[in-house]
């Protein structure tokens, strides 16, 4: 770790010739007014994506931000600016800006700086530079090639390959000093089908940690294929689907990516923030009973070369594997620094930014609802009339009344115990804490999204991911039609 | 640094890409910068919480080789960053395949005189000024009610936003706006739950926002007026979307009319010109010249000359949504929305909100929705939403976690009246709008 710090030290200083020296003064400067704690978060990220359409890869885009966001902090108080240049003069006036917060009451204290190490979870390889450009454009013609060779309902492929390379550093008033290196790849494609003038869409992907081998070496062009037929067969199945039902009813939710539906029911109420305000539905209840006690919910940031993993969280805070919910019994919540102080808790290395230009708050990783006992067909034949989702197309919750809606973007009817046909235009609406107390049965099937997740707070976007088994909840509200 | 002197140091700037662009070997490129500065203040329990300074300058570079294209942004105003992002730039170009549809739009669409849109209003109070108005709009609604019983805060916000665009026809053009916003969030409770509800003003010119006092109030009775749900029937009702809602809906109308849905093929109303999209009464025209308009613009994002059009005329579609790309993508001429519609306004009959829910009688006035169900590509619609319920054209209680479905086809020309009461905090000013009927579940 020591060593990704002399990375980030090299990539994000050595331009604008900033030493050691020059930031502890800096640090120095920012706590001069007796603020609790300052904090410097400096960024560099380099993304490329190359977009396929219509046979032809027409357009690719890169780009290089960086900059450093400094943040001032004073009991409840931040006072944030930053710079999209790594000189001294502008982080100095940045400095000045962000401690305009502090009144006074800090004791304005700076502790020795510490390094921190933790097992990496992912190398620290740049997948912009892991192959030539030739290879990412040829993957997505073969890409658009084998889609309209599957079916001749598909009218129109699109797919895109995108990666980003981040390096971080982040030195704190605390004795914070850490720094982190962070690849993310990504491969998604997605499909039209028309029949009969009915036009329906398909979607897959995946990506992580990781460079471009997972999909461009050699022997992997299986990989790919696996995603285009994936994208395909959704398509055609929605092609096929009738009007979705309405009212409550049982739900089995299939394992894998349905997990988002409880990383927006569930996971963004136990966030640190709106539990310290006590606007989250699940305020002031450690220790209570808040689900079924067939669920155990995890927010694990150290599973290898996922999309959600951090080595360390944008504060610097190692990222780690954190029990929320257990057997039913709410344990914890997801903290960043400034949310455990004033909780009184420990940080768990849930600090997330979207960029330097951004205030960290506390985001998921990677949340897990782990397997139970029950065998997924036992699950399915233990409903007599109810909807299979499969897949979402995305989602949101009100943390207030816990209220959440899902969007099904493949869903079957499940009649006398058997999945039976595909429904179109559903949407599930319920209350994240209602729901978590109707789920009746937890599959042994515990299965990892593809990594193509990512989640929105306050404006900020981050990759996550998400994992669960095969689900029944006895009710919710579907929304359709028929 | 004024106005005037930041847009002619970010022209410069362009220019000098433009001339790198060349230099290097683009037949073509075209270039974009945004440069913002702003102040937020939020406040929460009467304190002060965060104050935010934002100061970002982004470049966006596209290069043409012929018929190849490609793109390159960055933070970095240094010189030799700029030259290596025009070389990256090139470099994805060198790459990507022809495609005769790229290009810049045609010399003769560029915008020649650029009308005074009166966007640029500066926020004079100072820091504390703004901190002491946020702590009085969160004050406002926490003092409304006994029920108040948390808040989520308020929150001043002050923007300066200058763009320029440029290209290698040697069209150059800017333009400055402020943007300035007052909002307010709050939760109600009672021994049955929580609930949160907010409300906000924003507007060009500080003079024009609404009083922080009225925006602390609404979002106070909103709050309150969501205490007390029940549930409904599930069945087939007329909705009444709430103006905000109804921009959303005709939101997605713009969605299905704009080029890049319509080439792909992804949108229901492939192949829709000069046919019936929507009830008959409904016109659906853009306006980009409104002084102090948040959706005003003299150029898109083309540099092609915006102007006053109806995309869809008593019901019927006239115009698609195009910028240059897709124009040529669709054999069709640019219709100056490249970066989407300019203060797009519904124009039809109009009566009070009062009257319409008469005209209802029975159903429900969604006044919050969530989720995305919305499918452009099959036309299905399915959302969660929250609001209240009508009985005898009068509001009888709230309901929450209802879900409303159909298809889009069908809401648009199942509208049956629109509202007086105007919105226009948005791109898209519209009043209520009541749908004939929808399947309601819950």
């Amino acid at each position: 770790m020591t060593q990704l710090i002399e990375t980030a030290k090299r990539e994000l200083w050595e331009a604008g010739e900033i030493g050691e020296r020059d930031v502890s003064r800096l640090i120095g400067r920012l706590m001069h007014r007796q603020v609790d704690a300052g904090e410097l978060f400096f960024q560099q990220r380099r993304m490329e994506s190359w977009t396929l359409e219509d046979g032809l890869v027409k357009d690719g885009t890169f780009s290089v931000d960086r900059g450093v966001g400094v943040r001032a902090v004073s009991g409840e108080k931040t006072g944030f600016a930053y710079a999209d240049d790594i000189v001294l003069p502008a982080l100095g006036k940045a400095a000045d800006a962000a401690r305009t917060i502090a009144r006074s009451g800090g004791d304005g204290s700076i502790q020795a700086y510490r390094r921190r190490e933790v097992a990496p979870r992912y190398a620290g390889t740049d997948p912009l530079a892991s192959f030539p450009e030739r290879d990412k454009v040829a993957l997505l013609g073969r890409t658009d090639a084998f889609a309209r060779s599957l079916d001749p309902l598909v009218t129109q492929v699109t797919a895109r390959l995108a990666a980003s390379f981040e390096t971080n550093l982040v030195v704190g008033s605390d004795g914070t000093f850490a720094g982190d290196v962070r690849p993310l790849v990504r491969f998604d494609v997605s499909v039209i089908v028309e029949k009969d003038g009915r036009r329906e869409r398909g979607f897959a992907g995946g990506g992580g940690r990781h460079d471009f081998s997972w999909i461009l070496s050699g022997d992997a062009d299986g990989q790919a294929r696996r995603y285009v037929r994936e994208a395909v067969r959704q398509a055609l199945t929605n092609l096929e689907a009738v009007d979705a039902p309405a009212g409550s009813m049982p739900v089995i939710l299939a394992p894998g990516w349905a997990g988002v539906l409880l990383h927006e029911a569930v996971g963004h109420g136990l966030e640190g923030d709106f539990n310290r305000k006590g606007t989250s539905a699940y305020a002031g209840r450690v220790g209570e009973r808040v689900a079924s006690e067939l669920c155990t919910v995890v927010d694990d940031a150290t599973m290898k070369d996922r999309r959600g993993s951090l080595n360390l969280d944008d504060e610097g805070t190692p990222g780690q594997r954190t029990v929320l919910i257990e057997n039913g019994v709410l344990r914890g919540y997801m903290q960043d620094k400034l949310n455990a102080r004033l909780m009184k808790a420990a940080p768990t290395g849930n600090g997330r930014r979207e960029s330097y230009a951004c205030l960290p708050m506390p985001r998921m990783t990677n949340t897990l609802l782990l397997a139970g006992e029950s065998d997924p067909g036992e699950i399915l034949a233990s409903v007599a009339d109810g909807v299979y989702a499969v897949s979402f197309g995305g989602g949101q919750v009100d943390i207030t009344s816990g209220r959440f809606v899902f969007s099904a973007t493949e869903a079957y009817r499940i009649e006398k115990g058997r999945v039976t046909r595909p429904v179109r235009g559903m949407s599930l609406v319920g209350s994240g804490p209602e729901v978590m107390t109707r789920v009746s049965m937890v599959g042994n099937d515990l299965a990892l999204d593809q990594g193509v997740g990512t989640c929105g707070k306050e404006g900020q976007s981050v990759p996550v991911g998400v994992g669960q088994p095969t689900v029944k909840i006895d009710e919710i509200t579907v929304g359709g039609t028929a | 640094m004024g106005a005037s002197d930041l847009e002619s140091d970010l022209k410069h700037l362009v220019g000098d890409i433009l001339d790198e662009a060349k230099r290097q070997g683009a037949t073509a490129a075209e270039v974009s910068v945004g440069d913002d500065e702003g102040l937020t203040i939020a406040v929460r329990q009467r304190d002060i919480e965060t104050i935010e300074f934002s100061q970002d300058r982004g470049f966006g570079i596209t290069v043409y080789a012929g018929a190849r294209k490609g793109t390159a942004t960055t933070s970095d105003s240094r010189p030799e960053a700029v030259r290596a992002t025009v070389g990256a730039a090139l470099g994805i170009a060198r790459h990507t395949e022809d495609d005769e549809c790229n290009g810049l739009a045609d010399p003769e669409r560029m915008a020649r005189d650029l009308p005074d849109l009166d966007l640029h209003h500066p926020w004079t109070m100072d820091a504390d000024a703004l901190r002491d108005l946020a702590l009085e709009t969160e004050a406002t609604a926490l003092d409304y009610d006994g029920r108040i019983v948390n808040s989520e805060g308020a929150e001043v916000a002050t923007q300066r936003s200058c763009r320029v665009y440029g290209n290698s026809h040697g069209f150059l053009g800017a333009v400055t706006g402020t943007r300035h916003s007052v909002h307010c969030a709050v939760v109600a409770g009672d021994d049955a739950g929580m609930e949160r509800d907010h409300w906000y003003s924003i507007a060009r010119d500080p003079e024009e926002l609404d009083s922080h006092v009225s925006v602390g109030e609404e979002a106070a009775r909103r709050a309150l007026a969501r205490l007390g749900t029940k549930r409904l029937r599930t069945g087939n009702w007329p909705v009444l979307f709430s103006p905000r809602m109804a921009a959303g809906l005709i939101g997605h109308l713009v969605g299905a009319i704009s080029g890049g849905a319509l080439y792909r093929r992804a949108s229901y109303l492939t192949d829709s010109l000069g046919k019936p999209v929507a009830a008959k009464g409904i016109t659906l025209a853009e306006y980009p010249h409104l002084p102090k308009g948040l959706g005003s613009a003299g150029f898109d994002g083309d540099g092609v000359a915006t102007a006053s059009k109806a995309f869809v005329h008593e019901g019927r579609l006239d115009h698609y949504v195009l910028g240059s790309y897709s124009a040529r993508r669709l054999g069709m001429e640019t219709t100056g929305n490249a970066g989407g519609v300019f203060n797009l306004r519904l124009e039809t009959d109009t009566v009070c909100p009062a009257a319409l829910m008469r005209e209802m009688g029975t159903g429900l006035v969604v006044t919050e929705l969530m989720g995305q169900g919305v499918d452009l590509v099959s036309g299905h619609y399915s959302r969660a939403a929250a609001g209240f319920w009508i009985e005898n054209g009068e509001p009888a209680y709230p309901v929450e976690k209802v879900t409303i479905a159909s298809t889009l086809n069908e809401m648009y020309h199942g509208i049956v009246a629109a509202g007086d009461d105007i919105d226009r905090r948005s791109n898209i000013h519209t009043g209520s709008i009541l749908v004939r009927s929808m399947t309601v579940a819950n």
